[in-house]
């Protein structure tokens, strides 16, 4: 992928090039891509003279951020206590059967990445699941294939419910 | 605007009751629509389109539709507070689209309380 | 403009005048006088009610009880009744005709009946991106009254006074601590809203956020008017999107309205608030870690001392409270300390607002008094647990919490009696287990999320947890033995000794508790090689009762398409089977068969 110079050098300036803005950036940059590009950091490394050693540690330590592509309809499963005794793991399971991917994966054909969420606060819906900025509350295993068909054929953007 | 002063605060206070309140003539009904993240979650969205599409398709002109973060009983969302002119408020739990185009044709329109998807009436007290 | 606690709308429409609705009026007024409420409760006249046929009429806001064909005499018994002991006059009220089902009153509800409503004051009330709804319910006049007529030594007093501990997990006197920032030396000060809730099970900070996002504005700007802060930082975690766009919305209109920025209000006074968006980091909810993040470095937490309240942000005295603790300081300045002071027990002062989660059939926030009975929180509020089950333990403050048992149930919650039951007051999760849920897959759930979310910079939390996390794990897939019960209590308490923060100091807390607790489940799983409640599935054996299978499901083969081994076989209408030496235990057949024919033993 080409490294969009005119995008990061606009971000930059628009943080005053300030390194204590650095993990700002990756957010943006996460935001735009939905990953952090290898080429796009080196970018970012250069341009901001610090090193890339820095920039993976902070693409490690902070969970917002992937070093591989997502997919299309990034799938995430609420991990939550309420989620937990609700039965959120046997959600996971069979979410990995229907699409056939483990947990952190993403699908060959870039449509689907299933990861784990750390509570998204809705806990009085629990269990919940979300795909892309779809939320799904009160969900049960036999619910899945229902959930996921929706996505399997549609070319369109989820629709967004949270703006 | 201008910077204002306690004073201000005041004249705010009056100038903003009388715009939401139903007893200084704001209007003749005010449904609110409680849209946090969970009532998002649970559908609140689809209970405002429900609701805006009977004001226009209506073209009611005094009914007041605002919005306000959770009234927090979760597991009974989507949930909206319905007031008349001069009645306590009704909130109404567990919404679909269908209960809502009720409620408005019942209650709001014709004042009266859909008693089958009403939680309880009033409102909750600030210590 | 005090809050009223009730409103009594006398109506005056010409039908209830003619019946005598202005001598109701005079005779309420009087009483409400004599009986010294009339602080509380006001008299409004409204306009023709309707009901013309049974006035003179009341309706009772915000109750919405009403009450017809009133006399003068019927008032003082009324007042004293209603007013004054809180019991509404049955015989007075208006009864609705038979064929309608009457709805329960908010007051009857059990799941409002028992709260308290301070931080949460304004839920479901206002419209959260309009600041004149906040203002008109008497917000920012707690900002006013501290920035007119106190000094930041009588706001600081006020504070201490009402004995308001932080409702962010450690119950620090927060009065003390901002005192502690303002005598700092340094004159640059900063002021920190801690947003980052990551306690999985608790978002009354969301709800707050979401709801009423200049509560915590004004709670800030006091503040910062207190401690002599110039800036303020709110440190929210990303998973909240709707929460940022609503504060960022109200700090736009603070500004317009000349409450946050220079000279606020006339007095000299400038202060001005940033908005800091987190990238997805359990740790970042400890205090030295959030300020890492603030400073732009990885959000890893520092040794204390020093204290932030000295050595904080860039290395100025900076004062760090949470979400829920800023949502009560402007009621508890416009109020006064005594007024919060007189709520809650001894040490833990005022409300405090819980996630009510898991199994139990009313879930949501509430906001509750301290020292409530756990009791009224499961069966009065929280309406008891679903279908029938039974109640086994409330799992409270998060992965640095533990598991409180049936037998406890009557224990009044506040932090200390919290404390003493191994638990702790944490962020105000509250998540309710039943007979279904196991106590061991409940710790492994808790060091999972821990081992996961260490940032690894000591080790006692790094390596600690993740062998604290071996030991459960083998535990659950019945490869336990006995001493390594021994084992996790000792590791335990290295962990809890050594490591260098809140999240590794109270990581084995949900271990603790459950083996105090529920020592019978881990000698079960150890001893019998049995999951008492069935969760840890390597300890289960599934089979299908071949009489259902074919009665009730007609042999359907939905359990047999689903089985990712392939391990059941059958064919239409007749009984199917597992081989149990291909089965692996994953439980799908359990939970895809819909006529209750797999079984679980």
């Amino acid at each position: 992928m080409e490294v969009e110079v005119e995008f990061i050098d606009e971000m930059i300036n628009g943080y005053n090039r300030d390194k204590r803005a650095i993990v700002s950036m990756l957010q943006d940059i996460q935001d735009k891509y939905y990953y952090l590009p290898e080429d796009t950091l080196a970018y970012l490394s250069s341009a901001m003279e610090v090193p890339i050693s820095l920039l993976y540690g902070f693409a490690t330590f902070y969970r917002t951020f992937s070093l591989q592509p997502r997919g299309k309809h990034p799938i995430s499963v609420c991990m939550g206590t309420a989620c937990h005794v609700r039965g959120a793991g046997r959600i996971i399971e069979k979410i990995e059967r229907e699409i056939d991917i483990k947990l952190g994966e993403t699908s060959d054909d870039l449509l689907y990445s299933l990861d784990e969420v750390h509570c998204l606060g809705c806990c009085g819906l629990a269990p919940v699941v979300t795909v892309g900025d779809d939320l799904y509350g009160k969900i049960t295993v036999t619910k899945i294939p229902g959930i996921l068909k929706k996505y399997k054929t549609s070319k369109e953007e989820p629709v967004s419910q949270i703006d | 605007m201008p910077k204002i002063t306690p004073k201000d605060l005041a004249r705010i206070r009056e100038k903003s009751r009388q715009s939401t309140t139903l007893r200084e003539g704001a209007g003749r009904a005010k449904v609110t629509v409680h849209m946090g993240t969970c009532g998002i979650a649970a559908g609140a969205r689809d209970i405002m389109s429900a609701l805006m599409k009977e004001v226009e398709s209506r073209d009611v002109k005094d009914v007041l539709v605002t919005t306000s973060g959770c009234a927090g009983l979760c597991s009974r969302e989507p949930m909206i507070t319905v007031e008349l002119l001069d009645q306590p408020p009704i909130k109404y739990v567990d919404l679909t689209k269908e209960k809502m185009q009720k409620i408005f044709e019942d209650h709001v329109m014709n004042g009266n309380i859909v008693n089958e998807y009403a939680l309880a009436v009033g409102s909750e007290r600030a210590h | 403009m005090k809050p009223y606690r009730a409103e009594l709308m006398v109506c005056a429409g010409t039908g209830c005048v003619s019946n005598g609705a202005f001598q109701v009026k005079d005779a309420l007024e009087n009483e409400i006088k004599e009986r010294g409420l009339e602080n509380e409760v006001r008299v409004v006249t409204t306009g023709c009610n309707g009901f013309c046929g049974v006035g003179p009429l009341l309706v009772v806001h915000p109750d919405g009880i009403f009450y017809q064909l009133l006399t003068t005499k019927d008032i003082p018994y009324l007042v004293e009744e209603h007013f004054l002991k809180g019991r509404p006059v049955q015989r007075l009220m208006y009864t609705p005709p038979e064929d309608k089902l009457p709805v329960p009153k908010m007051s009857e509800i059990e799941f409002f009946k028992h709260q308290m409503l301070i931080a949460l004051r304004n839920r479901g009330i206002i419209d959260p991106e309009n600041i004149e709804e906040y203002i008109a319910r008497d917000g920012y006049t707690g900002l006013a009254k501290a920035l007119n007529g106190m000094t930041p030594e009588e706001i600081i007093q006020t504070v201490k006074d009402s004995k308001l501990r932080g409702r962010g997990g450690a119950g620090f006197q927060t009065g003390v601590k901002w005192e502690l920032t303002r005598k700092a030396k340094e004159k640059t000060k900063y002021i920190v809203c801690n947003a980052d809730e990551g306690d999985p099970g608790a978002y009354m900070d969301r709800s707050i956020l979401e709801s009423d996002p200049h509560s915590i504005l004004e709670g800030m700007i006091i503040g910062a008017r207190a401690i002599g802060a110039q800036q303020g930082f709110i440190y929210i975690r990303h998973e909240y999107p709707l929460a940022m766009k609503r504060l960022l919305i109200a700090i736009d209109q603070a500004k317009e309205y000349g409450l946050l920025g220079d000279n606020i209000f006339d007095t000299g006074f400038s202060f001005d608030i940033q908005v800091h968006r987190g990238a997805g980091a359990f740790v970042c909810g400890e205090e030295t870690a959030l300020l890492s993040a603030l400073e732009g470095q990885r959000g890893e937490p520092r040794p204390r001392p020093p204290y932030p309240v000295e050595h904080g942000l860039s290395g100025y005295p900076t004062n760090i409270n949470n979400v829920e603790t800023w949502a009560n300081i402007p009621v508890i300045i416009s109020r006064g300390a005594k007024w919060y002071a007189e709520i809650g027990t001894e040490n833990s002062k005022g409300t405090k607002v819980f996630s009510l989660v898991g199994k139990i059939n009313n879930t949501g926030l509430v906001e509750v008094p301290m020292g409530i009975k756990l009791r009224d929180i499961i069966y009065g509020i929280g309406g008891g647990i679903p279908d029938g089950k039974k109640f086994k333990a409330v799992q409270t403050g998060g992965p640095s919490g533990g598991c409180i048992p049936d037998s406890l149930i009557d224990l009044p919650i506040d932090y200390e009696s919290l404390k003493e039951a191994g638990s702790m007051m944490g962020s105000g999760g509250m998540v309710v287990m039943d007979e279904d849920t196991c106590m061991v897959d409940v710790a492994r759930y808790f060091l999972t999320f821990t081992c996961d979310e260490s940032c690894g910079k000591c080790s006692p939390c790094r390596d600690g947890t993740k062998y604290l996390l071996d030991i459960l794990t083998r535990i659950t897939e019945g490869k336990g033995n006995m001493e390594d019960l021994d084992l996790l209590e000792g590791l335990s308490k290295v962990v809890k000794e050594t490591a260098l923060c809140g999240l590794g100091q109270t990581a084995p807390n949900p271990i603790l508790t459950t083996m105090k607790y529920f020592r019978d489940e881990y000698e079960s799983h150890i001893k019998d090689k049995k999951c008492p409640a069935k969760v840890c599935r390597q300890l289960n054996i599934y089979t299908i009762d071949e009489e259902r299978c074919v009665t009730e499901g007609h042999g359907c083969g939905v359990c047999m398409r689903e089985c990712p081994e392939k391990a059941i076989t059958g064919e239409k209408k007749k009984a199917h089977k597992i081989n149990q030496e291909i089965c692996v235990k994953c439980g799908a057949c359990y939970d895809v068969c819909r006529f209750g024919a797999v079984i679980v033993e």
